[in-house]
C-alpha cells in the first residue's frame, strides 16, 4: 500500500493579514477555508473531510459546526507546527481508502494580538516546566551543540535569514520586506545564545488552508495538477534521557520515508519549503533530509545557496517564517502553500523556479531541543 | 535576580511521589530498570526502553556535565541558563544552571545538583561543581 499519487492539492489560500485584532480566530479559519474552496473552484457543500489542529478553537466539534460542514471523515492530529504536513499525509490515506474525497485543512490564529492558549501538561511537567524552556532557548540549545560538534558559525546561520529576506522583498504580504546582510543578522541583539533576534521567525496573526482531493476530481477542476507522492512522519524526544543528541531532528526518519515512497532522492528536488522557526531549524533539517551530510549544513547554506536564481536549492521563496508569515507560531501550512505555488508556476516571477516539477515541504512541531514531531511531504506537478 | 525567582511547586502524582519525598531530604533520585539495567529520567514506573515494570529508585550522585545550554538574555525574572546535563549515571535531563557565572558556561563543564525551595517539594537545579 502507498499513498503515492493518490491525493492532489486542488486548492490553496494564505490569509494576507499579518495582524488581525478586528477578527476572531474562528473567523480566520472560515476565511481561509473559503479562500481555499474558491481557489479549487468548489463549494463548501463539496467538502466531506475536515482536518484541524490545536489552533482551532475548541477542536474538531466546534469547528465543524461553526463552519457548517457535513463531513464523513475527521482528524485533529496535533503535532504543533508540522500538524498540517501530517494532515496532508493523513488526508491522502483517507482519500486512498475512500473515507473522503474532498478534504479541507485549516490553520489560523492570532498570537500577535493576544496570548496563546496554554498547552495541556504532559507526564514530564513537574520535571521540566520550572526551567523555562521557550522556543528561543530550546532551539538555542540545538544551535549551541551543533556549533560545538561541527564548528557551525553564526555567520553561516545568518545566510539562511539573508536568503529568506531576498525572497521576502517580492512578497507584498511579507511582514519583513527589507533585504538584510550577514552582518545585520549577527549584529542584531542576542536573544538566547547563540541565536540573535534575526535568527528568529516573525510572530503573525493569520492562517492558511488547502483542499486535498482525488485524481479524478482534481482533473475536473481548473488548477494545475499538484499531487502528493511521498509522506513521512516521526517523533523525537529525550526518551528517558538516553537519546540526548540535539544536533539532529526527527526529520532523519520522516525524510527517508517520504523519499522512499516517492521513489526520488534529494538531488531531484527543484524547490524546498523548509520550516524556519529559527535559522538553526533550517540548517538541521537540510542535513537530516539528506541535502548535505550531517555537520555540513553551515557550508551548504552559505554564499546564497538557498536564494532562488542564485543557489542550488531555492528555499522558502515567499520569505518563509523568518520574513513573511508564521501564523499561530505554526509554519507547516505555509510551507505547503508556497511549494504548491512553485509547482503551479504561481510564485512571484522573481523567485519562481523554472520547470519546477518536484518540491519538498518539510517541518517540525513542538520544541526541537526538547521533544518534537517532524513531517515530510514530497509534491509533484503532473 | 535568579535567587529571588519563585519556582512552581511540583504537582506530584503516585508515580513520582517518592522522587519528591526524597528531594525534601536533599536526595536526587533516578529510576533504574532491573530487567535491562538501564537508568532513566524523569522517573517512570515502566521502563521506557524494555517496558519492564521492574524499575527501582536509586539515589544518583548528583554529578553531571553540561551537554548543551542557552543563556536567555531577557525574561521578566532576569537572564537564566537552560541546559541539558548528563548525569554521571547516564541519563541526560533538562535543567537550569544556577548560582554561578552564567556568562562563562561551557559544554562539558562539570556541574552538581542543588535544590531550590518551592511552596511544595524542592526542585533540582545544577550549579558549577
Amino acid at each position: 500500500m502507498t499513498i503515492k499519487g493518490k491525493a492532489y492539492i486542488a486548492g490553496i489560500y494564505e490569509h494576507p493579514t499579518r495582524h488581525a485584532p478586528d477578527k476572531s480566530t474562528a473567523q480566520l479559519h472560515a476565511e481561509v477555508a473559503k479562500g481555499a474552496i474558491e481557489d479549487a473552484g468548489l463549494t463548501k457543500a463539496d467538502i466531506d473531510g475536515y482536518f484541524c489542529a490545536g489552533d482551532a478553537p475548541g477542536g474538531l466539534w466546534p469547528m465543524v459546526d461553526y463552519l457548517g460542514l457535513k463531513v464523513r471523515h475527521m482528524d485533529s492530529t496535533e503535532t504543533g507546527g508540522c500538524s498540517y504536513l501530517i494532515h496532508l499525509g493523513h488526508a491522502a490515506e483517507a482519500i486512498a481508502a475512500g473515507k473522503c474525497s474532498i478534504a479541507l485543512v485549516t490553520l489560523a490564529g492570532k498570537p500577535r494580538t493576544g496570548p496563546m492558549p496554554a498547552r495541556a501538561a504532559g507526564a514530564e511537567a513537574d520535571f521540566e516546566a520550572a526551567y523555562g524552556a521557550t522556543t528561543h532557548n530550546a532551539y538555542g540549545m540545538c544551535a549551541m551543540r551543533h556549533m560545538h560538534d561541527y564548528g557551525t558559525t553564526s555567520e553561516q546561520l545568518a545566510w539562511i535569514k539573508v536568503a529568506a529576506s531576498h525572497h521576502a522583498q517580492y512578497n507584498p504580504h511579507a511582514m519583513l520586506k527589507d533585504v538584510v546582510t550577514v552582518e545585520d543578522v549577527i549584529n542584531s541583539p542576542m536573544i538566547s545564545d547563540p541565536l540573535h533576534r534575526m535568527d528568529c521567525c516573525v510572530v503573525t496573526d493569520g492562517g492558511g488552508a488547502m483542499i486535498v482531493t482525488t485524481a479524478e476530481i482534481a482533473k475536473s477542476l481548473k488548477k494545475p495538477l499538484v499531487r502528493l507522492i511521498g509522506h513521512g512522519e516521526a517523533m523525537k524526544g529525550p526518551r528517558g534521557g538516553k537519546d540526548i543528541d540535539l544536533t539532529y531532528s526527527a526529520g532523519v526518519w520522516s525524510g527517508p520515508r517520504a523519499f522512499e515512497e516517492a521513489g526520488i532522492t534529494p538531488k531531484d528536488i527543484k524547490y524546498a519549503s523548509i520550516y524556519d522557526s529559527f535559522t538553526i531549524t533550517v540548517l538541521m533539517q537540510l542535513e537530516d533530509l539528506g541535502f548535505c551530510k550531517k555537520g555540513e549544513g553551515g557550508k551548504f547554506v552559505s554564499d546564497g545557496n538557498l536564494i532562488s536564481g542564485v543557489g542550488k536549492l531555492p528555499f522558502n521563496t515567499d520569505g518563509g517564517g523568518l520574513c513573511s508569515n508564521h501564523p499561530v507560531n505554526r509554519g507547516g501550512m505555509t510551507k505547503i502553500l508556497e511549494a504548491v505555488r512553485q509547482l503551479r508556476g504561481e510564485a512571484h516571477p522573481k523567485v519562481q523556479v523554472p520547470n519546477c516539477d518536484l518540491a519538498i515541504a518539510h517541518g517540525t512541531g513542538g520544541l526541537l531541543g526538547v521533544r518534537h514531531a517532524a513531517s515530510t511531504c514530497i509534491l509533484e506537478r503532473v | 535576580m535568579a535567587e529571588s525567582k519563585k519556582y512552581p511547586a511540583p504537582v506530584t502524582n503516585p508515580e513520582t511521589a517518592q522522587f519528591w519525598e526524597a528531594a525534601k531530604a536533599g536526595k536526587f533520585m533516578i529510576k533504574r530498570c532491573t530487567a535491562c539495567g538501564e537508568p532513566h529520567y524523569f522517573p517512570r514506573s515502566i521502563c521506557p526502553f524494555c517496558f519492564s515494570d521492574k524499575t527501582e529508585w536509586e539515589e544518583a550522585s548528583g554529578e553531571a556535565t553540561i551537554y548543551t545550554y542557552s543563556l536567555m538574555r531577557k525574561s521578566p525574572t532576569g537572564p537564566y541558563a537552560i541546559a541539558y546535563v548528563t548525569l554521571k549515571e547516564g541519563p541526560s535531563l533538562q535543567t537550569n544552571i544556577v548560582d554561578c557565572d552564567l556568562t562563562s558556561l561551557k559544554i562539558g563543564q562539570k556541574v552538581k545538583v542543588v535544590f531550590k525551595p518551592t511552596d511544595g517539594a524542592p526542585l533540582p537545579f545544577f550549579t558549577a561543581a
